[in-house]
């Protein structure tokens, strides 16, 4: 597998959101507004990456019948890890993403890739599928909670600042000034709908492309 | 015998299981040896930061270690107290309301003659977007309780507008607000209880 088709998976094709439709549980609690989003898939890739690399290095010691639980206990405990020493070591930042670290754990597109991913490639490979995998959960969810916060506060990336930093506050924008809000889109059912018409956009994008590309290949084709 | 074999035994499995949960366990154990100390330190850095927001100005003590347990309707309260030569001049505390989706946990600051010196929200789990109002990063709306006390408004008037009282609500959460105004009045109250033992000032005799 080339790590362009990797990429593209993760990306696009097998979006863990938008075509696995896994990680419904932490995508609809935490995609209220764009920098929530933004945080929680952050996070995510972080781990996704880390434990797709121990995953791929010790995949040939670990047996198909206990394999289960030896990579929970791994991805729980590299958690865990993550959680303590950026608790102790970068608490500015842990106060804005403690919430999400603990949601990871619950996060079954971890567990998903290590089973179908990581157990049988090689650590490099892993190492891609995990951040491309990562890198398309976090557009996803920045979608999602983009979506959500323009209809549901008329506003985008709201607090930024308190994420990534004085230095993008500029990404805070209010596009609808004296909105009164539609708390329909912020509360989880919006997330459901968001989801819902997000999803059947690609499916119909997906349609048109393999539309057009059936028909470039149609008039390519020689004429018998 | 090759991996392969050895992945298919029983015995192998098991003893690889108990050595991934020992070498899991060990790390975890090592990681929060190495970290709790930091852990400690800011969590104390937290609440020191949020005890100088509710009390402006320099007090002469160390507000962690200068505190006494209050018993409050709904367990103990534990009470930070400034002091100015010797005197105790504001005290702090924590006072809880039921929000909309979970308990709304304020820290307060109020001096000797009752007046509210702050007020902030430590925790709460209410609608983000609407209930977060609370938040003075979000809002400045917290701001309003500076300067009151149970008098100034009178008590009728401690309610949200809807409610007749003289503190905003939010566009589409009134329940959060009102949360935090119960709050904030029942911290009052047991400021003015309990306010001999929460000044250190209680006179011989008295329980």
């Amino acid at each position: 597998m080339t790590y362009a088709r990797i990429a593209k998976d993760g990306l696009w094709d097998n979006n863990v959101v938008f075509a696995q439709m896994l990680a419904l549980c932490p995508t609809l609690a935490v995609t209220g507004s764009a920098t929530n989003g933004l945080g929680m898939g952050l996070a995510t890739t972080a781990v996704l990456l880390a434990s797709n690399v121990l995953i791929s290095a010790v995949r040939h010691l670990v047996s198909d019948e206990v394999r289960i639980p030896v990579y929970i206990v791994l991805i729980a405990t590299l958690v865990t890890l993550v959680d303590m020493s950026l608790n102790a070591w970068a608490h500015e930042l842990y106060k804005v993403l403690g919430l999400f670290i603990a949601l990871i754990v619950v996060n079954c597109a971890i567990l998903g890739r290590a089973e179908s991913f990581a157990s049988k490639s090689p650590v490099l490979a892993s190492a891609a599928d995990g951040l491309m995998m990562g890198l398309g959960f976090t557009a996803a969810l920045v979608a999602i909670g983009g979506v959500r916060e323009i209809l549901g506060s008329g506003t985008l990336f709201a607090n930024a600042h308190l994420l990534l930093g004085q230095g993008f506050a500029f990404l805070e924008l209010t596009l609808i000034p004296e909105y009164r809000g539609y708390l329909l889109m912020i509360l989880p059912p919006g997330g459901f709908l968001v989801v819902g018409f997000l999803l059947a956009g690609k499916r119909l994008l997906d349609r048109r492309l393999a539309a057009r590309q059936a028909a470039a290949s149609l008039s390519l084709a020689p004429n018998p | 015998m090759n991996l392969a074999a050895l992945r298919a035994q029983l015995s192998y499995q098991t003893l690889l299981l108990g050595s991934v949960v020992l070498l899991t366990s060990g790390a975890l154990a090592v990681a929060s040896r190495a970290t709790d100390a930091d852990i400690q330190a800011a969590a104390a850095r937290d609440l020191q930061a949020s005890l100088a927001q509710v009390l402006p100005g320099q007090y002469e003590n160390d507000l962690l270690k200068d505190t006494v347990l209050i018993g409050a309707p709904d367990g103990a309260v534990t009470v930070y107290r400034a002091r100015r030569a010797g005197k105790v001049e504001a005290v702090v505390f924590q006072t809880a309301a039921r929000g909309y989706a979970g308990p709304v946990v304020c820290i307060m600051g109020v001096a000797r003659d009752g007046q509210l010196l702050g007020v902030r929200v430590l925790k709460h789990t209410e609608t983000p977007g609407l209930g977060d109002k609370i938040e003075p990063a979000k809002d400045p709306w917290i701001h309003a309780f500076e300067g009151k006390s149970l008098g100034a408004p009178p008590a009728d008037k401690w309610a949200v507008k809807k409610d007749g009282g003289v503190f905003d609500q939010f566009a589409g959460a009134t329940i959060t607000p009102r949360a935090v105004v119960r709050a904030v009045k029942g911290g009052l109250e047991l400021f003015a209880r309990e306010k001999p033992r929460m000044l250190g000032e209680l006179k011989e005799g008295q329980s």
